[in-house]
């Protein structure tokens, strides 16, 4: 994603670093990446059409042995090599903005929850269609508005409340409506984009920070804030969250994403 | 996963064939050259090498080796 003025909004060496760094704590989160995987890949299960060979964007480890399982043969990739080692099959650490495969090299491509920290999300389409076989598929989840909206107002308010200014420590998501349109300006055709909610429920609102950090998800936001957080900060927003039957529930919003090659 | 640092220098894993067959250059898009004793992707058009660890390729600008001349 851009600003309107050119700037990039994120900062894809901090992407790198944290995908590196959540590479091996990524089975905490391996249940909520399982469960959108599994609700994308059912879209599989609505073609007649049989897929030979996919390339897994950003699978973590989850979406490659799935794809195996259904016999498909898989590529694994990630801007983070040891991400896409966990892939378990041939992997290649790249950037989804500068994708290094010839022309027609997949006849399906999967990203789960994999191209929100990319900057250039049309020119990465333009790319991965380009990477499909024509009657290719592309399936991709993308968190959608919404998604973590409580939290995001509890950091806000806690540091507002703390020093009087608040920085982003949270990504822009994706509205569904821009969803199906860019799949569409990308030339993917038939796009359908609609909606799925996974809910959690937190016992601890601090394990729901531990997660996103291990799923690879802290702020890499260019503009953010690099200094050590107010030290009550979090704790603060945490407590502002609110808890039913003493446990914090959190939504998932997910933008399901599909266009043929 | 091994221990080995990315910067260490270890016998190179070989890449994987089915690999070969669909990587092009990330900024080009053009043809790779394997150099298997390296352990590189060499891009000629972009003058860039692009290292390969542990069996998986770097394809990283901010990685790549550049050629000389």
């Amino acid at each position: 994603m851009r600003m309107e003025d050119g700037r990039e909004i994120f900062d894809r060496a901090a992407v790198r670093r944290h995908r590196d760094r959540a590479a091996p704590l990524v089975g905490q989160v391996r249940p909520v990446l399982e469960a959108a995987a599994e609700r994308l890949l059912d879209r599989l299960d609505d073609t007649t059409k049989r897929f030979t060979r996919a390339l897994d964007i950003g699978g973590r480890g989850v979406v490659a042995p799935m794809l195996r399982a259904r016999g498909i043969e898989t590529v694994s990739l990630d801007l983070s090599a040891r991400m896409a080692a966990l892939g378990g099959g041939p992997a290649v650490a790249a950037d989804e903005e500068f994708l290094p495969f010839g022309a027609e090299s997949f006849d399906l491509v999967v990203a789960n929850l994999s191209l929100h920290w990319v900057n250039d999300l049309p020119g990465a389409l333009i790319q991965l269609r380009r990477a499909l076989r024509p009657e290719g598929l592309f399936l991709a989840s993308l968190p959608a508005l919404g998604t973590l909206d409580a939290l995001r107002t509890a950091l806000a308010e806690a540091e507002a409340a703390l020093t009087g200014g608040a920085a982003p420590r949270t990504s822009p998501l994706v509205d569904l409506r821009d969803a199906a349109g860019l799949l569409q300006r990308a030339g993917f055709s038939l796009p359908v984009a609609d909606l799925d909610e996974i809910d959690l429920a937190y016992a601890d609102p601090l394990t729901l920070l531990r997660d996103l950090r291990a799923a690879g998800e802290t702020n890499a936001l260019r503009e953010r804030d690099r200094r050590i957080p107010h030290r009550a900060l979090f704790p603060m927003a945490l407590a502002a969250l609110p808890e039913r039957e003493g446990r914090v529930p959190v939504r998932l919003r997910i933008a399901m994403l599909t266009g043929w090659g | 996963m091994t221990d080995t640092t990315t910067d260490a220098p270890a016998p190179p894993v070989p890449l994987d064939p089915r690999l070969l067959e669909i990587l092009v250059c990330p900024l080009t898009k053009g043809p790779l050259e394997y150099d298997a004793a390296a352990g590189e992707l060499v891009s000629r058009r972009a003058g860039l090498a692009y290292p390969i660890r542990d069996g998986i390729p770097i394809m990283l600008v901010e990685e790549a080796r550049k050629l000389d001349g």
